[in-house]
């Protein structure tokens, strides 16, 4: 420790994080936002003041003490490194238990939220990785959001669908369509019995297709689907944009058409704009649809990033009525308990701890709406037993390929989903199980559906077996 | 290969071969498992934007079994054949609807 004493009483230097900052004793308070990381520290520094080095860095700490530091009051305002737990079969890694006084952060903003939280502790030379694995935002904070737009019930309502999940598509090939034989697509798509369909993240406003284009063309394909189905039709038109004032011309013109739903990329395009969009989408009556686009990046490594269920946590605080949440059985990986823990504190309103599902904190939502589970990716008809059984109704199921690539075109491909589905939703209400039964319940209905008995001769033979990634 | 015709569909398993009253009485007792309150209503010339249609008498409160619902729904079909009709299930603890099928089509409508 390196000190120097000045006359005016005021010890300059640099002090061991724990001494401040490592309180085993402390007691978290209800209103306290709580934080579980995976710590691995460099070689040396010991557990208890590698979690004070976070608590500090993510709160009122600098490196080196600070005159101005005696003008306030630390006590209110740090946070506390409240617990440190070794992982079994990690030697250099543990969890810390992180405690943050309400006052850290601001109302309604996920945005400083994270920047605390997730900001510059994650590049500190201390630590050799870091990850936060959970947060537990307590509900006086929570009731300073307005959270998703709508929600599971009302969106229910608006479409008139119940008691089954929503399916969507997304239309391929995700770039280079025109306007005109994309909204083709979408027609066709919904009028074989899709309640969605979906913009490619990456389809914003590029030169083969513009914005406005797109959207006249794909209401119209609504409208018409709409008219012949006599079933509510939606396309969640993407409004990702590089600056707010473009991203807000575009909801707007998307409201001015009568479009139902619209779409935001979270994560690329930023928490601030997605709780303006969110919030005008609650004002105007529009439901919102987010894609996660970089979220790989952020929480596909074990020791360092942030694990997905905080990154889906901040967009119900921030809002969106769908969220991606991977599928378990299709391309992508995701192991089923951890990815039906998040999905839980995505819709359910008050979920308890459960460390085997990866839920480190009990979460009450205190009525905040919930956001439903988008499985999407690399699957088809097969799959369908399967993601009813997982998912269950309050979810929205999106054959891309799994539609598109139908040998008869997009309508059938539409028909056999939406007939795979509603023979799935019938025998499960029956009592049949799905998981001993379900290839059965698809057979006997391509009985009666052509449309579904080539679909199940295309895709018999495909299977996807991928190691799960994220494990405990 | 097979273009697909156009149809009028009305929501949950309307893709699905018309119901007969025992599948019907299924799909109800699923409700009564669920702790679900059932309802019955009818609309002759429903739009897809129309969320409510006219209620059959009011939610069957008082319903036991698949079978009191399903004389409701006779009832109805009797009195309105000319009308869809679809057998609704409302949970007074989210209090939202939870299930929506149909159950009755005109004899003149399009075919399924």
């Amino acid at each position: 420790m390196v000190q120097t004493k000045s006359s005016a009483g005021f010890k300059a230097g640099v002090q061991d994080y724990r001494l401040t900052y490592y309180t085993p004793d402390y007691t978290p308070k209800d209103t306290d936002l709580l934080a579980a990381f995976r710590v691995t520290a460099q070689p040396g520094v010991p557990p208890e003041e590698a979690g004070a080095a976070v608590a500090a860095e993510s709160s009122t700490g600098t490196w080196t003490t600070v005159w101005t530091d005696g003008l306030t009051d630390l006590d209110r305002y740090k946070g506390r490194c409240y617990d440190i737990e070794p992982i079994p079969g990690e030697d250099n890694q543990f969890f810390a238990f992180i405690a943050y006084p309400l006052d850290l952060f601001e109302e309604g903003s996920v945005t400083n939220m994270l920047t605390s939280i997730v900001g510059n502790v994650f590049g500190f030379k201390a630590l050799r990785a870091l990850r936060l694995e959970d947060l537990r935002v307590p509900v006086a904070y929570l009731k300073t959001f307005q959270g998703p737009p709508h929600g599971i019930t009302v969106e229910r309502d608006k479409l008139n669908k119940y008691g089954r999940p929503l399916l969507g598509c997304t239309i391929k090939p995700k770039l280079g369509l025109s306007a005109k034989n994309y909204g083709r697509a979408v027609y066709e798509c919904l009028r074989g019995g899709l309640d969605f369909t979906k913009d490619d993240e990456n389809i914003n406003s590029q030169p083969f297709m513009r914005w406005r284009d797109r959207f006249l063309f794909v209401q119209e394909a609504i409208e018409k689907a709409q008219a012949e189905t006599n079933e509510i039709k939606g396309h969640y038109l993407n409004v990702t944009a590089p600056t707010l004032e473009h991203m807000m011309e575009r909801a707007e013109f998307a409201k001015e058409i009568g479009t139902p739903i619209i779409m935001h990329d979270y994560l690329t395009g930023g928490f601030t704009a997605n709780t303006t969009l969110a919030r005008w989408c609650r004002s105007n009556g529009l439901l919102l649809h987010i894609h996660r686009a970089m979220h790989a990046v952020i929480d596909r490594q074990k020791n360092h990033g942030m694990h997905f269920r905080v990154l889906a946590k901040c967009l119900r605080m921030s809002g969106g009525d769908h969220l991606h949440s991977g599928t378990v059985v299709g391309k992508l990986e995701g192991e089923r308990g951890i990815t039906m823990g998040f999905v839980d504190l995505m819709r359910e309103d008050y979920i308890e701890e459960d460390r085997s599902r990866g839920i480190f904190f009990t979460q009450d939502w205190a009525s905040m709406p919930g956001v439903i589970p988008v499985a999407s990716g690399g699957i088809h008809v097969w799959h369908m037993p399967a993601l009813v059984e997982i998912f269950g109704d309050d979810s929205c199921l999106q054959f891309g390929g799994g539609t598109l690539g139908h040998p008869w075109g997009n309508a059938p491909g539409a028909t056999a989903n939406r007939v795979a589905l509603e023979a799935c939703i019938q025998a499960r209400n029956e009592g049949r199980s799905l998981a001993r039964e379900g290839n059965d319940v698809i057979r006997e209905a391509c009985r009666w559906s052509p449309e579904l008995a080539a679909a199940c001769e295309l895709w018999k033979e495909i299977k996807f077996e991928f190691e799960a990634m994220d494990t405990l | 290969m097979k273009t697909l015709s156009k149809e009028r569909r009305y929501e949950t398993l309307s893709y699905l071969p018309p119901l007969t009253d025992q599948q019907i009485a299924k799909q109800i007792e699923y409700m009564f498992d669920q702790g679900f309150i059932p309802a019955v209503e009818f609309e002759e010339d429903p739009q897809p934007t129309d969320h409510h249609w006219t209620l059959w008498k009011l939610p069957l409160f008082e319903a036991r079994s698949a079978q009191d619902v399903l004389n409701e729904v006779r009832e109805c079909r009797s009195e309105y054949s000319n009308s869809y009709i679809r057998v609704i299930a409302f949970d007074n603890i989210k209090q939202c609807q939870m299930m929506s099928f149909i159950v009755h089509k005109p004899s003149n409508s399009r075919r399924y």
